[in-house]
């Protein structure tokens, strides 16, 4: 009975983004005009997963209580690779994506080593690598181009028996891939540990450094899978500055939604990934109801704000006014 | 190290290493440029890299305000774009349009500024997703507005005559307004209480409301402050192009963090003085010129505006190792 208690207390956030996400996409898919179909649901989880890998990316480093600003432009520049490299037979094709998940996890990498060697704050740093991965992604692909081969891309976009989305198929094997082994591991708990407290960490001998390192560095893994899977959904590439911003704010979004907390070593990838999810449905209600497309920014905005807003019930829980103060 | 500074004169000892550090780069980045074309050197150029810098300056001093107190504002993108906008709309309507048009517009800034603050303040939430959220609201009521496209209002000839037109001859308007809030920014910061208790907030929180300061209102005020400054950032903007345009903003944001860490004020808040500000900011804007001039494609310039941050911040904005 207490260890229930203990594992719902630490899932809390998680448990919130997913009942969010449930009742929004409750209220999308009954009010969607063709219905609750397979179609509809590969459509919007198609959406959704390019918004999880890219929320999922950030929250890692969200754990250890950093923030990585470049996060969008990892998954900008990681599509510029990919609309190169992946085409032409499955042997070329094996060899792209090799090479796109590298240079996701080398962006990361580098991110990594400036924040832990360099002693940079996260913050700017990201911004400035931020600026240097577009760069080169804008060098890649001056305009818009490219093609990826459609069969892997239709593989992966698709339906797998004509029932389930391959692209939740997809994202659910990189959470059993990449975060389930991480979180489980000792660099994960000690991800968690810098998060909460970095000098505590360091004084019980906790590997800061590989920890952080890791974190930045799947970071960087999980956007670059984001931007494979965004050269299969459109086919080509495109250094799209707007967009990349985009992502990256969005994906702060949806690391709050989904009940990470912005201080570190709270929350988990898996709440990022329904807070992304949420994210995206609330965003696509609009729709449904037919509203003019010019209210969907505003309304969009509106949402977020109300539920950052949420937060501010914890104060109730305060006893100690000093305890606003972190 | 401290054997070599203590011989030096007073006024060296005491000048912060991160903005002298800053203002050497820019002689550095002059003298490359002079290399490359003697018009760098110019007068002619060197004011209109003036003017240009000024309307980030306005805006990155209501950035360095809100990163002493240790939070940030994302806001400023779409805040921007309201105060050109709203200043652009109101201007519309015929002459007490144009009188008004200028206060409306900073009158928009310091609401959401507002807004920004009571949630920082006394809700505490995180600054850095408030003002996400903020700056989306800002740009969906726009967007609303506008219907999408580039509002048709274009800008009162008072905004003009602010952002393009001269008192003193041969120095532009826009510096002297900047030349005016920076010396308001460094009279509030150094000469009043209101700027100690906000280093003191950036230094802890805790300790300054412990020692008697309404930490809330300042934060409050603080975040008040910078929408005003980021909107009167825009109103000159839409003066200089005399008219407002979408995303106008977009271009502020990250100039304005780096121009205001990079002048040596911490990310983490309560360090940091406003010369470095000014170094930061002419920093940004010679180099993106220079680039400009010597005609390097847009993603070099990206590249090497993102080398020149990590690797000035390598030399001076370095934390301390952890023991």
């Amino acid at each position: 009975m207490k260890y229930w208690r203990f594992w719902f207390a630490e899932q809390r956030g998680t448990l919130m983004a997913l009942s969010i996400f449930v009742v929004m996409f409750v209220i999308y898919a009954s009010n969607h005009p063709a219905g609750f179909t397979a179609n509809m649901v590969q459509t919007a989880s198609n959406k959704g997963v390019l918004l999880a890998f890219v929320a999922m990316a950030q929250s890692l480093v969200v754990i250890t209580s950093g923030i990585d600003l470049s996060v969008g432009m990892v998954f900008i520049l990681t599509n510029c690779v990919a609309s190169w490299l992946v085409v032409g037979s499955p042997i070329h094709v094996t060899f792209g994506i090799i090479v796109v998940l590298f240079v996701g996890a080398l962006c990361g990498a580098i991110n990594g080593l400036v924040v832990i060697y360099g002693r940079l704050q996260p913050i700017v740093a990201t911004i400035a690598t931020g600026a240097i991965y577009y760069g080169i992604a804008l060098a890649l692909r001056p305009f818009p181009g490219g093609t990826v081969n459609e069969t892997i891309a239709d593989a992966l976009t698709g339906k797998l028996f004509n029932f389930i989305p391959a692209s939740l198929v997809a994202l659910l094997a990189i959470v059993l891939a990449v975060w389930v082994p991480f979180s489980r591991s000792v660099t994960g708990r000690a991800a968690y540990a810098v998060g909460s407290s970095e000098p505590a960490a360091y004084m019980s001998g906790v590997p800061i450094k590989r920890a952080k390192f890791f974190a930045y560095t799947l970071s960087g893994l999980l956007a670059g899978v984001g931007g494979l899977f965004l050269t299969f959904f459109t086919y080509t590439g495109e250094a799209a500055y707007a967009s990349g911003n985009a992502y990256t704010l969005f994906s702060i979004a949806s690391v709050v939604l989904g009940g990470v907390s912005l201080m570190g070593g709270r929350g988990s990838a898996i709440g990022a990934i329904f807070g992304a999810l949420a994210f995206r449905t609330i965003g696509d209600l609009l729709f449904v109801f037919d509203f003019d497309p010019l209210w969907q920014p505003l309304f969009q905005g509106v949402v977020l704000f109300l539920a950052v807003s949420l937060s501010a019930f914890g104060l109730l829980r305060v006893r100690n006014r000093l305890d606003w103060f972190v | 190290m401290n054997a070599v500074t203590a011989r030096l004169p007073g006024f060296l000892r005491r000048l912060d290493p991160a903005v002298t550090t800053a203002f050497a780069c820019i002689v550095l980045l002059l003298f490359l440029g002079s290399l490359y074309s003697r018009n760098f050197l110019s007068p002619e150029y060197l004011l209109q890299q003036l003017k240009v810098a000024s309307f980030l300056g306005i805006i990155a001093t209501g950035m360095m305000l809100v990163i002493l107190l240790g939070q940030i504002d994302l806001s400023v993108p779409w805040v921007v774009t309201v105060g050109a906008m709203m200043s652009c709309a109101v201007a519309g309507f015929g002459h007490t349009g144009a009188i008004l048009a200028i206060p409306f517009g900073i009158f928009c800034g310091v609401l959401i500024g507002l807004v920004n603050g009571f949630a920082v303040a006394y809700l505490r939430i995180p600054s850095m997703i408030i003002t996400l959220a903020t700056n989306a609201v800002a740009q969906g009521l726009m967007v609303v507005y506008t219907g999408g496209f580039s509002p048709q209002d274009s800008a009162s000839p008072a905004m003009r005559y602010l952002a393009t037109g001269f008192i003193i001859p041969s120095i532009p308007n826009s510096v002297l307004c900047w030349a005016v809030i920076g010396v308001a920014a460094v009279f509030l910061m150094t000469r009043t209480g209101f700027g100690r208790s906000i280093y003191g907030i950036g230094n802890r929180e805790r300790a300054a409301y412990l020692s008697g300061i309404n930490t809330q209102r300042v934060v409050l005020t603080v975040f008040g402050i910078s929408g005003g400054l980021a909107a009167f950032g825009g109103v000159l903007l839409a003066g200089y192009a005399s008219k407002a345009a979408q995303s106008m903003g977009d271009a502020y944001l990250l100039p304005a963090i780096a121009a205001v860490v990079l002048g040596g004020t911490s990310i983490l808040g309560g360090r940091g003085n406003y010369l470095g500000t000014v170094a930061g900011v002419m920093l940004i804007t010679l180099l993106q010129s220079i680039l400009t001039v010597m005609q390097i494609p847009e993603y070099g310039r990206q590249i090497v505006y993102g080398v020149v941050i990590i690797s000035m911040l390598l030399l001076y904005g370095r934390e301390k190792l952890l023991r």
